[in-house]
Parts: C-alpha cells; structure tokens; sequence
C-alpha cells in the first residue's frame, strides 16, 4: 500500500514539474507574442501619426485657400461671408414623395430578341 | 541500545546488605537517563538552528543577490502590462479648439558618417554634395580623412534623400532613427508655435526641446509620458487664425506698413481665439536670432505679446469710464475742449480745434485729447493709478507664451499730473497689444476683470469685478457712436453693430528725443457685437501710410480701420456670429436653397 502511495506521490510530482516546465515555455512564448504584436502595434501608431501629420499638411488652409480658386468655375467655392447666413424660413418644405407606380409597363428587354 | 534498569537487581541486593539505601542508586539512573536526554535533545535543538540560520542565510544571500542583479541589469519596461499608447512615446501633438493639427511629429533619419569604416572617402563625398547642396565638398573630405571617428552629416534627411543615400552604397555612412516636430500649416501662428530643435542627441534617439511660443513654456507637458499622448489644446481656432492671418498680410501691403498685429479675444473667457504678428516666419525652419539691427524689428518678435508701444487714443475709454464709474460725469456732461490747452511748460493740441466745448460722448467720438486730459484731472493720479492696475497695465500679461513675463508695460517714472493726462489719451504708458485686448474685454464685456489664456477654457472667466455694468453699457454706446459718426466711420461692418476706438500714436525716436513726424503706430481696438459684446479685436499696424483722396494718410481711421473692419467681415461668420439680418438690406441676403 504504501509502496503505491510512493510511486503515486512519484508520479504526481513529476507530471507537475513537466506542467510548470510547459507553462514557464508557453510563458515566455506569449511574452514573445505581445512584444512582437506591440512592436507591430507601435509601427502602426507611427504610421498613423504620418497621415496625420500628412493630412494635417494636405488641409493646411493656406493649400485649400489656393485650391479653391483654381477650382473656382467647377466648385464656386467662396469664402464664408455674413450674407451667407440663412434664416429657417428661408428653407424650403422636402418636396413631397411621389405616388408609388401601380400599373408598371415593362419596357426594358421588350425590344431585344432572345436567342 | 541497550537500556540500563533503573533499580538493578544486584546492585539493590549488594546496597542492602551494606545498610545503604537502594533508592539512591535509583536516583542516580534516573540522573544519568536524565542526561543523555538532555544532550539528545541539546544536539537536535542544536541541529535545527543550523538548519534554520542556514535557511535565513540563504534568503538573505538570496535577496542581495537579486538586488545587486536588478541593479546591475538594464531597466526594462514590464513588457505584459504595457497597453495602450504608451507603446509609442512620443511628444504630445498641439492642436487647436476644433482638434485640428497645429504641431505634431514626424519620423525621419538623420545621417551620420563613421570615417574608420568608409570605403571611398572622396567619392562619398562628393555624391553627397550632389544629393546636399549646401554641404561643402571639402570640409567633407576634411572631416572623413581626419582622425574623427564619428560625425554627424545631416540632422534630419527625407526618405528620398536617405534612398539617394543608401545607393552611394558606402558602409560607412550610416542612418539613426529621428523624429522630428512638424507644422503642417507653417507660417499660420508662427509666434504662438515657437518651434522646436533636438537637445541632446544620441544615435538611436534624440530629445526634441522647445525653444519659443507655447513649445517652450509647455514643454515638461508635452513631453510628459503621464499623459499618454493627449494633446494640448489651444484656444485658437484654425480658420479664423488663417482668415486673419490672409487679410492682415493684405492689410499690411495695402497700407505700406511694416509690421501689423492682429489679436481676436473672446470677451467673456479670455480665450485668444487667433493672434498675428507680421512680419512671421516658419516655425519648421525657425531662423536664427538677428544680431544687427532692432530686435524688434526680426520675424522672431511678437509683436502682439512683446512689442511695447504708446497705444494713442484707444486709451480714452480707460479714463471715460473711470470717471463715469465715479459719477464725476455722465455721457452727456459737457467737457471744455478749447486749445490749445496748456499746463506748466506743456501744451495739449487736438488733431483739429473742436470748439469751445463737447459732450463726454463726442469727446470719444471725435477724439479730443483735450477733453479727455481734463476728464483725467478730475480723477487724478491716485485714481487713475489704481484703475489702470486694475485693468492689468502695471504687470506683463499672463498669457501661456514664454515670451509673456518679457513684455511689462513702460510707467511713467514719476507719475506727475501731465503724465496722468497724456496716459489718459495713451501716450507715456508703452503696452503691449495683447494688454490692451484684455483692457477692452475687461471694460466692455459687462465690466469684470479679463486675463488673456492661449489655452481652451470650459467657460467664461469669473474675474473681480471693475466697473459696473450700466458703464460698461454706457462705454459700448459710446464707442458704437464712433464707428456709426467718429473716427473710425469705415469700421462699420454690415449686420455686426462694431465698436470701437481709433489710436494714432506717434513712434517715438530709437535714440530719445522726442517724437517721430511721419512714423506713427495706428491702432484700432474694436468690439462686436456692441450690444451684446462676443469678441474684442485689436489691430495694430506699425508706420501705415496710404494716398488717399490727394493725401498721404497715417491716421488708423484711414488706416487700420479697414482693414479691421475687413477682419471683422471674414472672421465673425467663421466664430459663429450671426449678423443681425434686420440691419441687412434685403437684396443681399442670399436664398438658401430652391
């Protein structure tokens, strides 16, 4: 009896030191992981501080200033003036939705033959 | 072992025989049973202190040990728990009210030479010339074939340059990570930024240290890792910072001047909402300090926070007001003007002769130094002294720039009697344009006092109270009147009801002496809209003249009002002021849809 509460005890102490020895790998392994991940992570804030940064300059009035003067026949963009503001009755009701069509006619495909 | 009996059989018999007592030999083998127990136990107590103080040895062997380990070792951050931004420690952006980016960083690469290593000294150096311009071919081979094992070539490289670079193809020229402060919107708020250079400088890193504006005097925040990365948030706003910045240059080439400060304040919080100096520069290339010439004079100068100049007339409304807080005299009180006035050896003129007597109302509207001086004679100095304290003329401003606590405003040495009547119409008292911003905010946004702040505010300051609130009114009608019937008739902006007061000063000589005749500083300090004060402007320009109507003008009327009023026109719709439609002519009003 005794000699199985032994080897049992044996037995028991060995399957833990292997789980520790696995759990110390799987550790460090995740350690790994987060670092790598993080290292990905930082290399990712930094290419998103760079478009900021980019698009910051890209907006830069200045920049915008000149664009829309350029673009002035297509774009009419003007520079924000006291006229501009409206009053709420100056707004116009949506136009009412239109009736839905109840009676369609196919027109489409009518006039192409069909192999 | 073999146990001895405590009462032998023997040695009983052979002690009674003798007639002695056999319970002694008794005794006697308890005693020495006794013994050999006790030195059992003393060996095992013995052993396990061994063991014990072996243990404690240990631990303690132990603890130094790790102690002297992690002492030893490179300090590590604790990899697991790390989350968030802190990953990627960088100075802290500035953005504006509307979060938009004023400064933010870059990274880039900076070049570096090891000459020990380099391959084809003279080649490289001379494709490097080709790729750097500025750099000098000789100086080059001079350094790479001298005894220097390490030189810097270029601080901060493109990504372009650096491709350009990596096909010399030289082992020797080598790259170290930077990362470098950049202002996307470049010369918008030049003074405000300051702008930024490395400190100290490693391979693999580099400190990025402010060195004017807001960089310099936030600089433990920016670069302070409890804030994970938050920005700083300025009171500027963007559009209205750009808006002004396009018409004061404008305004600047349209009047010759040669220098112009624009500042927008928000009457009730102090927020600077947008601040100009021209001339500017480039906060991403910030130039040296001048070292000829007036330091005043240089792009670096803030002319808004550090230039000090007799701000002229727009001081008037200090001493109106004071006078009509102390119920010396009301709107309609008549004032002699008559001139030249005349006090010890000095004399006071108006531009032109006013008569014999106006209202304190026309004094304002038409400008009368006279009138004004004589108001200041009835409140005297003392008065006069603690008011303009408390209006905050007698300390630098505390705005958040480091150029700030430089600018303290010019007093009179002696504070006579004729020095409290020039202040009172703005000569012998030098202020910044920023001081009088936070004057006019004070005065006129119901009367409590206004500190300037570049930071965004939650809501409106709580400042001591100055003056009260009718005068406060009475002030804002006054200054209305100039602009609808005074000096300032072209600062009328349709819709927006602007007041405000002109100020012609003239410069005084750089070596003494007296004033110059044709260099003047022309001020306007305006605010809007007067019956419901948002916003105070001041515009300042530095020696305007214009030709018109057959004369050379300098006067702000003609000069500064203008383009304040151009200013006013851009910026009020951009801060969300609605102009108020019932003054608009109708045509004008544009349909919004359909």
């Amino acid at each position: 009896m005794r000699t199985i509460l032994y080897c049992l005890t044996a037995l028991v102490v060995m399957a833990l030191a292997f789980n520790a020895y696995q759990e110390n790998y799987a550790t460090q392994q995740t350690l790994k992981d987060v670092a790598k991940l993080q290292r990905k992570i930082a290399a990712k804030r930094e290419r998103l501080a760079i478009l900021k940064a980019e698009w910051a300059y890209l907006n830069r009035p200045d920049r915008l200033r000149e664009l829309a003067a350029l673009n002035f026949e297509t774009l009419g963009l003007m520079e924000l003036q006291p006229e501009h503001f409206g009053r709420a009755d100056q707004v116009s009701y949506p136009q009412p939705d239109l009736l839905p069509i109840l009676n369609p006619i196919e027109v489409s495909g009518t006039q192409e033959q069909h192999p | 072992m073999t146990r001895t009996p405590l009462r032998p059989l023997a040695r009983i018999l052979d002690a009674r025989a003798k007639g002695e007592n056999p319970d002694a030999i008794e005794k006697e083998n308890i005693r020495q049973r006794h013994e050999v127990m006790r030195d059992n136990s003393r060996q095992r107590a013995e052993g396990r202190l061994l063991v014990l103080s072996g243990f404690f040895v240990m631990a303690f062997l132990i603890i130094g040990l790790r102690m002297g380990h992690i002492a030893s070792i490179d300090p590590s951050e604790p990899r697991a728990a790390a989350s968030g931004s802190e990953i990627l420690a960088q100075r802290s952006d500035i953005v504006d009210r509307n979060g938009r980016v004023l400064a933010t960083n870059l990274s880039t690469h900076s070049l570096y030479a090891q000459p020990q290593i380099m391959i084809d000294k003279e080649r490289s150096a001379k494709e490097l010339i080709k790729i750097f311009p500025d750099l000098k071919e000789e100086r080059l081979i001079k350094d790479f074939s001298g005894k220097r094992k390490f030189l810097w070539v270029k601080k901060k490289i493109s990504p372009e340059q650096m491709q350009a670079v990596h096909d010399i193809g030289d082992p020797g020229l080598l790259f170290g990570p930077r990362e470098m402060r950049l202002y996307p919107n470049g010369k918008l708020a030049a003074h405000i930024m300051g702008g930024a250079s490395f400190g100290r400088e490693g391979v693999h890193s580099a400190e990025v240290v402010g060195v004017a504006g807001v960089e310099k005097i936030f600089d433990d925040y920016l670069r302070d890792p409890v804030n994970q990365g938050a920005p700083l948030e300025l009171s500027i706003d963007l559009t209205v910072q750009a808006a002004m910045r396009h018409v004061l240059y404008g305004g600047m080439k349209l009047m010759n001047a040669k220098g112009a400060t624009g500042i927008i304040l928000d009457a009730h919080t102090g927020e600077i909402m947008a601040m100009s100096s021209l001339p500017d520069f480039d906060p991403n290339n910030r130039p040296r300090p001048a070292v000829e010439g007036a330091p005043s004079d240089s792009p670096l100068f803030n002319r808004a926070v550090q230039g000090l100049y007799e701000l002229g007339s727009t001081f008037k409304i200090f001493a109106i007001g004071q006078a009509i807080e102390e119920r010396l005299v009301n709107p309609s009180t008549m004032v002699e003007t008559k001139g030249p006035m005349t006090w010890g050896k000095h004399r006071i003129r108006d531009f032109k002769n006013y008569g014999p007597e106006l209202s304190v109302t026309d004094v304002i509207v038409k400008s009368s130094n006279i009138g004004t001086a004589r108001v200041a004679m009835m409140l005297g100095t003392e008065r006069q002294k603690k008011f303009m304290k408390q209006l905050g003329f007698f300390e630098p401003t505390e705005v958040e720039l480091v150029e700030g606590p430089s600018a303290r405003p010019l007093l009179p040495k002696n504070w006579s009697d004729i020095s409290t009547m020039t202040i009172s119409y703005g000569h012998g008292l030098s202020a910044s344009p920023l001081h009088l911003a936070a004057a006019y905010a004070t005065v006129l946004n119901g009367g409590t006092r206004i500190t300037p702040t570049i930071l965004r505010q939650e809501g409106p300051q709580r400042g001591e109270r100055v003056i009260s609130e009718q005068t406060s009114a009475m002030l804002r009608d006054m200054i209305r009147q100039v602009v609808v019937r005074g000096t300032a008739s072209f600062g009328e902006v349709e819709g927006y009801r602007v007041g405000g007061k002109t100020g012609t000063a003239d410069k005084p000589k750089e070596n003494g002496g007296g004033y110059h005749k044709d260099r003047v500083i022309a001020t306007f300090a305006s605010v809007f809209p007067t019956d419901d004060p948002k916003y105070v402007v001041i515009l300042t320009l530095d020696e305007p003249s214009t030709f018109v109507l057959g004369e050379e003008r300098r006067t702000a009327g003609w000069t500064a009002v203008p383009v304040a009023a151009e200013l006013i026109r851009r910026t009020a719709p951009l801060l969300g002021v609605r102009p108020d439609v019932a003054q608009l002519p109708k045509s004008t009003v544009t349909l919004a849809s359909h």
